[in-house]
């Protein structure tokens, strides 16, 4: 069976859980065996892993005819491209793009980021995902998030091949309810064209079917999964300490509720001393958390850490003995799933999509800080709750594995292939 | 000729009220009482007073040949005493027919049998002496907290002077044996098993209403009928349940009143009596003797301790309980009297059980809470307070040898000081009798009454009254 997939980002060049999310997916159904997956990403760095996905970028693929030679072509894109596979795209251009803004390779240029223009990005991205569905044979099209929505209906257009939209969030998770009408028609234009729809969670799920109305005989839950962490990361050496950390680590944006954190940490820095509170991250909120803890006197505990990148988010983790996910509306979160591996007992909201698969966390309700500061002071306070949380945690998202969700979206994918 | 033997439990525990670790040291009131009453109430409405009319029209119809048995937890009475007082006069009206026993337990229906003997002692007693108040019974039949039973159990209950046991037939236990005999415990000779007949047992608690169950609809004349076809030789079927399974667990609609109303008729037709736990005792003999080097219990699918003693979680906040027990016995303040025994009771670590599959749903289905580290964290906060409390009235860092040292002396010093007294009191109607006079007890009342020092204060007393023994030795040494 052959997939063809268009996704945002992939690791190690990833800027959010969409990336991870995407990773794990396709390395779990590259797993469960017989499967060929073809992974398209806007732009690629060449260290991506290829080994089981072949990793096409937009920005290699030419959409304007240039008389170009081999050796000039391996010479400028070989390292993330085999030039054979240049020519064949080539081959099938279907529209002269000269009009557009190409460069030598008749490719467009891509961020690869989220830019001011990302509905350009869009657009582009859907005009280059034409010449690849042309060019690699599939027997399913598989979306990842809105940003590759158009992209995908454009390639079920050409190919005729049945598409699969992965709704990793909607914009009412990033908005909380603020939608922007220009995504919202982008995402719905998406829904409307797939032919099955799969969510992160029962609670994207109910969003996609109540908020975009959507059929619920063709949307699916898959819950997210988690890589096993190497030994190299799960030993990482930190420096002792002598407080209790409780730790945030996420964009600082309205989605995330870091000020649920801060109030609780106000709280339990009334009742005990000996902790330090840690947001790590960035994010349009970050000046307004910063303000929020010095109007409630606990800046001298209260640390921002700003954005973590690679091995230190695990170093960040290692030192904790909270970790805390206040989200106001989270489709899935795989942030808790990475903190329990490391060991460290996590408290998450109810409205997050990993709470329907979690028992060995803290669940709350985002806004009662109350609870919240209660189950941060019970896991420094009481060691059996420290203990149970964590020996139990490592145990339960042991079990959790992407081969299992990538079993369930092949399954999808037959279903569909044999209609 | 068989014999039935039927115990109903009745317990409920008073449920902790969200308990926020700001409370502690604010707040010294635990529980929540919207909750309780609500419970209690509804349980009482909907089971425990019908069931209860029920028996009585039973006994009425057949007198003494139907009888049952009774527990009822510390706990559970004061919340009738206080949310459902009527059901406290329909168990009277029931005692007084002479068909119904009631059985002993741990006043706050507690695991302190596992971790703490003197702790048990001293609620089992409490707790008979509320059942005799009440009822005018003395318990002679004991049943642990969810049947929890191994050999030291045994040894400590013989040794509180009880002539049977209630236990559960734990497969790990009795292996190929039948719990329809009555057994002895190994470590307690004298003491007699009653174990409960589980699969029958449950037919009527849980499997009764169950369209899904092979032998649905379950009555009357088929349940005797399976009882009157055991083996002969198997003369004892127990059948334990909790009280609620009439009402509650088992819905009126489903015809559980009337089932319950039938039996006694089938059951004389096919030769099956009705026992109390005391009669089984002194009417059959024991086969064998029983030994249970761990504890059992009848609760899950392991029926062992592991309901309430299973995670760490559980362990910790036992552990810490009954880590100030000794402390706890030392106040005589009658609120943390009264918060220790609530405190006590097993549905706390029920709760906080993190048991999945089948016996998962069990837990969760009587929890109030979300999940068991909520349970934790808020009988933990709960539990932060009462120390302190206990703390505060006897500092932690006079360790308790000390401190026991410490009361020894102050209870020997009241013995002391009462003994002298008494002696002053002697010498001074001596005095009054040498002297003949009247006058003398104007004063010296007034003497005694003052704050006691006795050596001090009864010398020169003594030196003032010649005529008593001691002062002659004193003037004699002069």
């Amino acid at each position: 069976m052959k997939a063809l997939m268009f996704g945002w980002e992939f690791p190690p060049h990833i800027l959010g859980g969409l990336g991870t999310a995407s990773f794990g997916l396709t390395k779990g159904m590259a797993e469960c065996g017989d499967i060929d997956i073809t992974f398209v990403i806007p732009k690629p760095w060449g260290d991506e892993p290829k080994d089981f996905a072949k990793i096409i970028g937009a920005n290699n693929t030419p959409v304007a005819w240039r008389d170009v030679n081999w050796d000039y072509v391996d010479a400028r894109i070989g390292k993330v491209m085999d030039p054979k596979l240049y020519f064949e795209l080539r081959d099938h251009i279907y529209a002269d793009f000269n009009h557009m803004n190409t460069n030598d390779l008749g490719c467009i240029e891509f961020s690869g980021r989220y830019p001011e223009n990302l509905l350009e990005e869009i657009n582009n991205y859907s005009i280059v995902a034409g010449v690849i569905a042309r060019t690699v044979p599939c027997d399913v099209i598989h979306s990842h998030d809105w940003l590759t929505y158009p992209a995908g209906i454009h390639a079920k257009q050409v190919t005729g091949k049945p598409l699969v939209i992965h709704v990793h969030a909607t914009d009412f998770d990033r908005s909380r309810g603020n939608v922007n009408p220009t995504v919202f028609s982008i995402e719905k234009d998406g829904m409307n064209n797939a032919d099955h729809i799969i969510t992160v969670s029962n609670l994207t799920r109910r969003t996609v079917i109540e908020k975009y109305g959507i059929n619920p005989d063709k949307v699916t839950t898959v819950h997210n999964a988690v890589e096993p962490l190497s030994d190299e990361l799960l030993n990482v050496e930190v420096p002792p300490k002598h407080d209790k950390v409780v730790t945030f680590l996420g964009r600082i944006t309205m989605q995330k509720g870091p000020e649920y954190f801060v109030e609780a940490a106000a709280q339990v820095l009334k009742k005990v001393h000996d902790v330090q509170f840690v947001m790590a991250g960035g994010g349009d909120m970050m000046e307004k958390m910063i303000r929020l803890a010095a109007r409630r006197n606990i800046s001298d505990r209260f640390h921002f850490a700003g954005f973590l990148r690679g091995k230190e988010v695990y170093e960040m983790l290692k030192a904790s003995d909270v970790y805390i996910m206040p989200s106001v509306s989270e489709p899935f979160g795989i942030s808790p799933l990475e903190a329990m591996q490391m060991g460290v007992p996590s408290i998450i909201s109810k409205q997050s999509g990993c709470a329907e698969i979690l028992d060995n966390v803290i669940k709350v309700d985002y806004w009662d800080t109350n609870a919240i500061a209660d189950a941060i002071y019970s896991i420094i306070t009481y060691p059996a709750m420290y203990n149970q949380l964590r020996n139990n945690g490592l145990d339960e998202v042991d079990q959790i594995r992407w081969n299992k969700a990538g079993a369930k979206v092949i399954d999808i994918y037959r279903n569909l292939i044999n209609r | 000729m068989k014999a039935i033997c039927f115990y109903f439990q009745i317990h409920q525990p008073f449920r902790l009220k969200n308990y926020r670790f700001f409370d502690i040291g604010n707040t010294h009131y635990y529980y929540d009482d919207f909750a309780n009453d609500e419970i209690i109430t509804r349980i009482a409405q909907r089971s425990y007073l019908p069931a209860n009319q029920m028996l009585l029209d039973i006994i009425r119809e057949y007198g003494k040949k139907f009888k049952v048995a009774f527990s009822i937890s510390g706990t559970a009475i004061e919340q009738i005493e206080q949310y459902v007082p009527e059901f406290i006069d329909s168990m009277k009206e029931l005692a007084a027919t002479g068909c119904v026993e009631f059985l002993s337990e741990t006043y706050a229906h507690s695991l302190a049998s596992l971790e703490d003997p003197e702790e048990f002692a001293a609620q089992v007693k409490a707790h008979d002496d509320k059942i005799y108040q009440l009822f005018g019974q003395r318990p002679k039949v004991f049943r642990n907290t969810e049947l929890i039973y191994d050999d030291d159990i045994a040894s400590m209950v013989q040794a509180l002077g009880f002539k049977g046991i209630i236990t559960a037939d734990a497969k790990h236990v009795l292996g190929w044996k039948s719990p329809n005999y009555l057994y002895k415990a190994a470590s307690a000779p004298k003491l007699r098993m009653l174990l409960k007949n589980s699969k029958l047992s449950d037919d009527i608690s849980f499997r009764f209403s169950n369209p899904d169950w092979a032998s649905y609809p379950l009555t009357a004349d088929k349940y005797i009928d399976w009882i009157a076809s055991t083996p002969q030789e198997e003369q004892l079927i127990n059948l334990f349940m909790n009280y609620e399974t009439f009402g509650e667990l088992q819905p009126r609609e489903s015809g559980i009143f009337e089932f319950m109303k039938a039996l006694p008729r089938f059951a004389a037709e096919r030769d099956v009596q009705f026992m109390t736990p005391s009669e089984v005792i002194s009417k059959l003999k024991p086969v064998d003797a029983l030994a249970v080097p761990y504890p059992m219990s009848w609760s899950d699918e392991a029926r062992d301790t592991s309901a309430w003693l299973g995670n760490t979680l559980q362990q910790e906040a036992v552990k810490k309980l009954y880590s100030i027990a000794e402390r706890v016995r030392l106040c005589s303040d009658s609120r943390i009297k009264q918060d220790w025994n609530y405190l006590q009771a097993s549905d706390h670590f029920f709760y906080m059980s993190t048991k999945h599959s089948s016996d998962g749903s069990v837990h969760s289905h009587y929890s109030p809470y979300d999940s068991p580290y909520t349970a934790f964290t808020n009988y933990m906060n709960v539990f932060s307070d009462f120390s302190t409390r206990v703390e505060a009235q006897f500092p932690a860092d006079i360790d308790n040898e000390e401190l026991n040292a410490l009361l020894l002396t102050i209870k020997n010093q009241e013995m002391e000081i009462e003994q002298l007294n008494r002696e002053v009191e002697m010498m001074r109607n001596n005095i009054a009798k040498d002297l003949t006079g009247d006058f003398a007890p104007d004063e010296e009342p007034q003497e005694a009454s003052k704050p006691v020092k006795p050596k001090k204060e009864a010398k020169p007393k003594k030196s003032a009254a010649k005529a008593t023994k001691k002062p002659a030795k004193k003037t004699a040494k002069k």
